[in-house]
């Protein structure tokens, strides 16, 4: 345990902070970055992560394009996005530097590793002249530590350590750094240390030498003038953990399939950035999970079909790409109205597009992108954490309505971290179905049970019960094939009335900072953080006419949309496309005025932005 | 377990709805020839299940009193292998044709048989695409005029059969429609294979490409034109039963016993259960004579069992029981 008093510097205490750390690939950034947000989180504080990683596996060392990062937004207040601008940049190298500089605040600190700053790898980051030296980086306060000597000098006396795994553990040096400036022990890492190298003793120990000389690095040469505390957040009692998007939505699945009492089966062919799920998922055989990574995304949807027909709840997960080729599949679960969950973590499109960004751009894929009338509900996760929540909600909403359900999440959620309070399964909301066991004399596959219209569910096995079932039109009764005019035009408006009828089994949309007033931002899905933070800035500055309403719940929407609508001056959709929910709220409300803010680059939004846009509809 | 199933006949598997097919169509003897085996088999109705792609054959579901599902176009084996996997207990059933099968599923056709998942295909092929009213299929010959192949079709066909033991198919029949004995017995004989089986029926289309296999198939020449297989058995073919197949170098040759010396014991035995599958595509490929019957029959350990073998493993060695278990396990913290 180390001694958290400080040697002398201004100690300054903080709201929040800022902090990226930047490297190559192999310099392990994610892991670095990961330490230094647990080990706030167990301190207390909020957190909110975000990866930042090259899309080629092996980038060439020292490459502008090779430059891996991660971002952590701490605080002692609420912290609903992993942050703009950094108030620390620690850069492992020039390309880092180089890359990463346009986010620190004017003003703020940037630790480097001068080590690092070679001819050659100046080159390599295309820099004319070293930065450290002809005033690029003026503005700001520069700590130069030669971090790769001083790690080889902590570890001189170990034995049996090569010249490698000394280089690759000076990212912990910076960890070190950074857990002194801002108060942290090293507690939680060393215990990391400990589980990590189980087997390696001797990694134990030099990376915890490692880790403590930055530390005291820090404290004794009183190179940095301040250190910082951000007190912990005052957060709801519980047990918490921190957690990603993608975990949190395979967790969510299992949870669900405990409640409900079914097998959980996943169909899935890997796809960026779906894959984690399938990735998680595989592990938990322990709780009977049955995964198929398919041949396709076709595949891996229609052996979903068929997992769902025989009794399993079952799940296929994807990114656009892979919407676009479940499409025909998706119709078919609507028309012989099975129970099926299909995750879209959306990414930047279309075709191809920029598979490791962010975007919103596939609500209308989710909602029409079938053929023929083919409507199923769609919902969003709209942080890290409620990904956990909105996985259970689509497992429910599908058992309990008998029809597909999308979970839209995104890049952005997916890859992120943050605080999750963790729920017990017992804790949660009952899931009903509509398994048919008995025999009765009357028995017809189409059968609905008359509040949601949900068809019930005969599954392979159960005597007497035997049926077909097929993507061509039904009989409403029997469920035979029919081409009978009226009964298609008849069974077209049931399906649509079923996910009408979800309305009753969906909260009410409740919005945050004011219930009327002159401007309603809306917002769906990911970009809750971004929206939030930016409305409360805005009401913290006084301006309390502003509400803002984010929606979870997108096919249906809730029954009180049109009432929230009323109540406000001035509405605005804001998305991270060119206006699809916009699109959606017209058709269903096309007496309102909707103004819109986009943003198509395949980023988040940003507060800037957010409050400036909001301004000029307030004044 | 056997025990337990009742006894059916084969009404039992038929269901109310009016069978649509052309008259005179092969697809009535195979449904008719299923309805037969499923009796023999000892598996209960309620476990039976049928999956079907697009197509004139997989309108076969609903002609059958089980558990059915009527897919998309080329997809039933992969709705079929979720369904196995969710319940290994069932007796699944893929129907599919030559172009459900070899050109829009061609990849769930290759991967289910790879996998070895334990299911049964049937799979009608008729050289051409009967429900859109006559194009060439995967399996249409070189030349063969077509609605989509007025002047000849340029495409060089599959062979099922090579196609599907390229793709490590454990067990292979190719049976002629015309057949009704021999396609009950091998339907019988694929349920109680444990892997994938795959049933190649030369089914004729009265309507779009009458006469396909007629060459092969007609019962006056059919004994001659067919080697029809049987495990432990010389290949020994024709009226007289004095026709045979000998191994020539790499090749197979065809002799006549009593004549240039041959006898009985120079002709080749099949050895349906050979891991090497190099004779079974030497038969499949054969053009004359057709080889018909079980020409290969592997067995193997299938995906639910290596599945089931791991979760075995895995629950052994975890002490999760409830997902409370994992949720509040590492990395964890309190907020009072």
């Amino acid at each position: 345990m180390i001694d958290l008093k400080n040697s002398g510097q201004d100690i300054n205490t903080l709201e929040a902070v800022v902090v990226r750390f930047v490297g190559d690939s192999g310099d392990g950034m994610q892991l670095t970055g990961t330490q230094f947000s647990d080990t706030s989180a167990m301190f207390g504080n909020d957190v909110a992560t975000f990866p930042n990683y090259p899309s080629e596996i092996r980038a060439p060392q020292g490459s502008l394009y090779g430059v891996s990062g991660f971002q952590v937004h701490i605080g002692s207040i609420e912290v609903s996005t992993p942050g703009d601008n950094v108030d620390l940049l620690v850069a492992m190298n020039p390309a880092g530097l180089k890359t990463n500089l346009y986010a620190v605040k004017p003003g703020h600190t940037i630790i480097v590793d001068t080590d690092s700053f070679t001819k050659k790898n100046l080159e390599k980051a295309e820099y004319d002249s070293n930065p450290l030296e002809d005033g690029t980086l003026e503005n700001y306060r520069v700590i130069e530590v030669a971090m790769t000597s001083l790690t080889k000098e902590a570890l001189k006396d170990m034995n049996g350590l090569d010249n490698k795994a000394i280089n690759r553990s000076k990212n912990m040096f910076a960890l070190g750094m950074v857990y002194w400036m801002y108060h942290r022990s090293t507690d939680h890492t060393i215990d990391f240390f400990r589980k990590k190298f189980k087997k390696n003793p001797l990694l134990i120990e030099a990376n915890t030498k490692v880790l403590n000389a930055g530390y005291y690095y820090s404290e004794t040469l009183e190179l940095i003038p301040n250190s910082y505390t951000i007190a912990p957040a005052k957060m709801p009692p519980g047990t918490y953990r921190v957690i990603m998007g993608n975990t949190a939505t395979a967790w969510g699945f299992l949870a669900a399939a405990e409640k409900s009492g079914l097998e959980l089966f996943l169909g899935s062919y890997p796809i960026t950035p779906a894959s984690d799920i399938l990735h998680e998922l595989v592990k938990h055989k322990h709780f009977g999970v049955k995964t198929l990574q398919a041949e396709d995304e076709i595949a891996g949807v229609t052996s979903a079909i068929g997992a769902s027909f025989a009794g399993n709840l079952a799940i296929t997960t994807t990114s656009g790409p892979g919407l676009a080729l479940k499409g025909e599949a998706l119709g078919l679960a609507m028309m012989v109205e099975l129970p099926l969950v299909i995750v879209d973590v959306q990414r930047g499109g279309p075709s191809t597009g920029l598979p490791t960004k962010t975007e919103q751009s596939d609500l209308l894929q989710a909602m029409y992108g079938r053929n023929g009338e083919s409507p199923v509900i769609v919902i969003a996760a709209s942080t890290p954490a409620n990904c956990f929540d909105y996985a259970y909600e689509a497992a429910r909403l599908t058992l309990e309505h008998m029809t597909p359900v999308i979970l839209l999440t995104d890049g952005y959620i997916a890859n992120g971290s943050a605080p999750w309070k963790i729920q017990s399964v017992n804790e949660l909301p009952e899931i009903r179905n509509h398994i048919v066991s008995g025999k009765d004399e009357n028995w017809q596959p189409y059968d609905r049970d008359k509040e949601t219209l949900a068809r019930q569910w005969a599954i392979p096995g159960t005597p007497g019960l035997e049926h077909r079932i097929g993507g061509l039109e039904k009989d409403a009764d029997t469920g035979n094939v029919s081409y009978v005019p009226e009964n298609h035009e008849y069974m077209t408006r049931i399906r649509a009335e079923k996910i009408k009828r979800v309305q009753n089994n969906i909260p009410d949309i409740v919005p945050e900072f004011a219930d009327e007033g002159d401007l309603l931002v809306i917002g769906w899905g990911g970009t809750y953080g971004a929206l939030h933070t930016a409305v409360k800035e805005l009401n913290a500055e006084g301006f309390l006419n502003i509400g803002f309403a984010h929606f979870n719940y997108i096919n249906p929407l809730p029954k009180n949309t049109e009432q929230l609508l009323r109540r406000f001056k001035k509405i605005i959709v804001c998305e991270l496309n060119s206006g699809q929910f916009a699109k959606i709220l017209k058709i269903n409300f096309n007496e309102f005025t909707f103004l819109q803010f986009n943003k198509i680059q395949g980023l988040p939004f940003g507060n800037d932005e957010l409050v400036q846009k909001f301004k000029t509809h307030l004044s | 377990m056997e025990t337990t199933v009742k006894k059916y006949t084969f009404r039992d598997f038929a269901s109310d709805q009016e069978v649509r097919w052309c008259p005179g169509c092969d697809d009535y003897v195979i449904l008719r020839a299923v309805q037969k085996a499923l009796p023999e088999m000892g598996v209960n109705k309620e476990d039976v299940v049928f999956i079907s792609g697009i197509g004139c054959s997989s309108r076969f579901p609903y002609y059958m009193d089980t558990y059915g599902m009527h897919g998309i176009h080329g997809r039933a084996p992969a709705i079929a292998s979720g369904v196995k996997l969710a319940n290994p207990d069932l007796s699944v059933w893929v129907i599919t044709g030559d172009g459900d099968s070899m050109a829009i599923g061609g990849n769930h056709f290759i991967h289910v048989l790879r996998r070895n998942i334990n299911l049964n295909m049937i799979l009608f092929n008729n050289k051409i695409y009967g429900l859109t009213k006559g194009q060439f299929s995967p399996t249409s010959s070189v030349g063969q005029k077509t609605k989509s192949s007025p002047y000849g079709n340029t495409q060089p066909p599959f062979l099922a059969g090579e196609l599907a033991i390229g793709a490590q198919a454990r067990f292979y029949a190719r049976v002629a429609g015309n057949t009704p004995k021999e396609l009950t017995e091998i339907f019988i004989a694929a349920e109680k294979f444990n892997g994938t089986s795959l049933i190649e029926v030369l089914q004729n289309c009265v309507i779009f490409n009458n006469g396909c296999f007629t060459e092969f198939t007609d019962k006056n020449v059919r004994e001659d034109k067919q080697l029809h297989v049987e495990h432990g058995q010389p290949m020994i073919f024709g009226k007289d039963r004095d026709k045979g197949l000998i191994l020539k170098g790499l090749k197979l040759e065809v002799v006549t016993i009593g004549e240039n010396g041959v006898t009985e014991e120079d002709i080749l035995v099949h050895d349906a259960h050979e891991q090497d599958p190099t004779l079974h595509q030497m038969l499949v490929r054969l053009q004359f004579p057709l080889v018909t019957g079980l020409i290969r029959s592997y067995d193997d350990v299938t995906l639910e069992q290596r599945e089931d073998a791991l979760t075995v493993q895995v629950k052994a060695n975890s002490d999760f029981v409830r997902t409370d278990d994992l949720f509040f396990s590492g990395e964890t913290y309190k907020v009072e």
